[in-house]
């Protein structure tokens, strides 16, 4: 036993010296001139297959045993701050994606899939490819509705690109920051037992927009019935998503004032996608204008609809 | 090896202008070569410059640029729109892939993600010169392919020079806003119109 708590000692006096030397091994010479040495703190854990792997291991076991009790410990304006925003693996995105698009009653998105890791991956990229999403397929429905219209000329619309940008980073950032606002002040008057972080909320709401992106390709037909079902569909998942969440966080509050701030919830949710449906895509006419049929040079917008 | 030093940096001092300007043309004429047929190797993030991304975004600004005369109507992007969104795309890319854990300097990931784009470049040149053809769907499908071809390649020769530097469990998460841009910046090509 003594010759193994021996062993033990110089195994960790082993590990600090590789530990030191592993840094220099690994950061070659890609670095950039201004480089701060910040990398350590995102070296990856799975690196390293020799022999001191174990010793890694357990160095790092005990580090992260250490951090999971003080996360967020690095003062804000270092890079590293940002750094614990981004910690999440591929597949953890892809969990959480599933299950903002499969939401399942009782089960807290929240509890279940964040656990206190809130990420901004994934609501800053949802964000961004929603709002090309919009802007692409609008432009791309709008064409294909006034195709062979002779006194239509296209244009791609570049401006709604910005529009669409504003309209959907507001709504990520700023109604989180409402909610968050008030929850907190409720929390003040009444004892809750659930209470989320700015930054979860945030995460809740980036993820819960992602079932407007295939809703969003889909607008491009052209059918009034069938973009108003889409609609209802891509409301009722993400609605009962965001309403499950913030149920328990409001649940021992006043009556009225609970179901008033789920109602708020779905609502401003509903304007959010009734609002883009109704800007980014011209509604689609019932019935073809006598003009289209005059003109010879109609052939050319025939073939065009080919 | 310190006279030898001096000796090099005073020469670059005396040399003519032409020599300075050849030298750093052949070193944006070898990258572009590199990505025109994308190896692994890592002369693209050892020696990066940002000459090279600063002519292909020009270049393709330019040609994306409506023209004045009816700029009140809603249209295409102008200059100022395709070159903010290259470069702040860029950045923004870069940063991600920064935060997510990756060890790739922030200038070497400017240089892969701008160089990349000369495919792109390549596309639009040849859709303006089909877009002087006359117009039909044909015409639209040409460009199309065009389009498609250029694009996966762009994607093809930026996924070589930068999934090495990504922790191997996040790979995905830091390609995929490089597809979103170039994905973004090839239907702005595929989307111009003239006049």
């Amino acid at each position: 036993m003594a010759a193994v708590g021996d062993l033990q000692f110089e195994e960790f006096g082993n590990a600090a010296a590789t530990a030191a030397e592993n840094p220099g091994a690994t950061t070659i010479s890609i670095e950039g001139p201004g480089e701060s040495p910040t990398h350590q703190a995102g070296l990856p854990r799975g690196s390293g297959g020799e022999e001191d792997d174990e010793l890694l291991g357990n160095d790092d076991s005990d580090k992260t045993e250490l951090l999971a009790g003080q996360k967020k410990s690095s003062p804000f304006w270092t890079f590293e701050y940002y750094q614990t925003f981004f910690d999440v693996d591929t597949y953890q995105v892809f969990d959480r994606i599933k299950g903002s698009l499969l939401p399942i009653p009782g089960k807290n998105f929240v509890r279940l899939y964040i656990r206190s890791n809130p990420d901004l991956y994934g609501p800053f990229w949802i964000c961004a490819t929603l709002v090309f999403a919009i802007a692409i397929s609008g432009n791309l429905s709008n064409f294909l509705i006034h195709l062979g219209e002779k006194t239509y000329h296209y244009v791609p619309e570049f401006r709604k690109v910005s529009i669409a940008a504003t309209i959907i980073y507001a709504y990520a950032w700023l109604v989180p920051l409402a909610l968050w606002g008030f929850l907190m002040w409720r929390n003040s008057k009444v004892m809750n037992i659930v209470s989320y972080s700015f930054l979860e909320i945030v995460c809740v709401y980036g993820y819960s927009l992602f079932i407007y992106i295939p809703t969003a390709v889909l607008w491009i037909i052209p059918q009034k019935a069938v973009r108003w079902i889409l609609v209802m569909i891509a409301l009722g998942v993400s609605g009962s998503v965001l309403a499950m969440t913030f149920w328990p966080a409001v649940r021992e509050d006043n009556r009225r004032i609970a179901l008033a701030t789920i109602v708020t919830i779905v609502l401003l949710h509903t304007l959010l996608s009734v609002g883009c449906l109704a800007y980014f895509f011209d509604a689609p006419e019932m019935d073809h204008l006598p003009t289209a049929t005059a003109a010879p040079n109609q052939t050319v917008a025939a073939a065009k609809a080919r | 090896m310190r006279s030898h030093i001096r000796e090099f940096d005073s020469s670059t001092l005396n040399e003519s202008v032409q020599n300075t300007i050849m030298r750093d043309l052949k070193a944006v004429g070898k990258k572009f070569m590199h990505v025109l047929y994308p190896r692994k190797s890592n002369t693209l993030l050892r020696d990066w410059d940002l000459w090279g991304p600063l002519i292909l975004c020009v270049t393709l600004a330019l040609m994306l640029q409506r023209s004045s005369v009816d700029s009140e109507k809603d249209g295409g992007p102008q200059f100022a729109e395709v070159f903010v969104i290259v470069w702040f795309g860029a950045v923004t890319i870069t940063l991600n892939s920064k935060l997510l854990g990756g060890n790739i300097s922030f200038f070497q990931s400017l240089c892969v993600l701008g160089y990349c784009i000369l495919p792109l470049t390549v596309a639009m040149l040849v859709c303006r010169l089909v877009l002087l053809a006359e117009q039909g769907p044909i015409n639209f499908m040409v460009r199309l392919f065009v389009v498609i071809v250029m694009f996966t390649w762009s994607i093809v020769a930026s996924t070589a020079f930068l999934a090495d530097s990504q922790p191997p469990n996040r790979k995905a998460l830091a390609i995929y806003p490089v597809f979103l841009f170039y994905f973004v910046i090839s239907w702005m090509i595929l989307t111009f119109t003239p006049q």
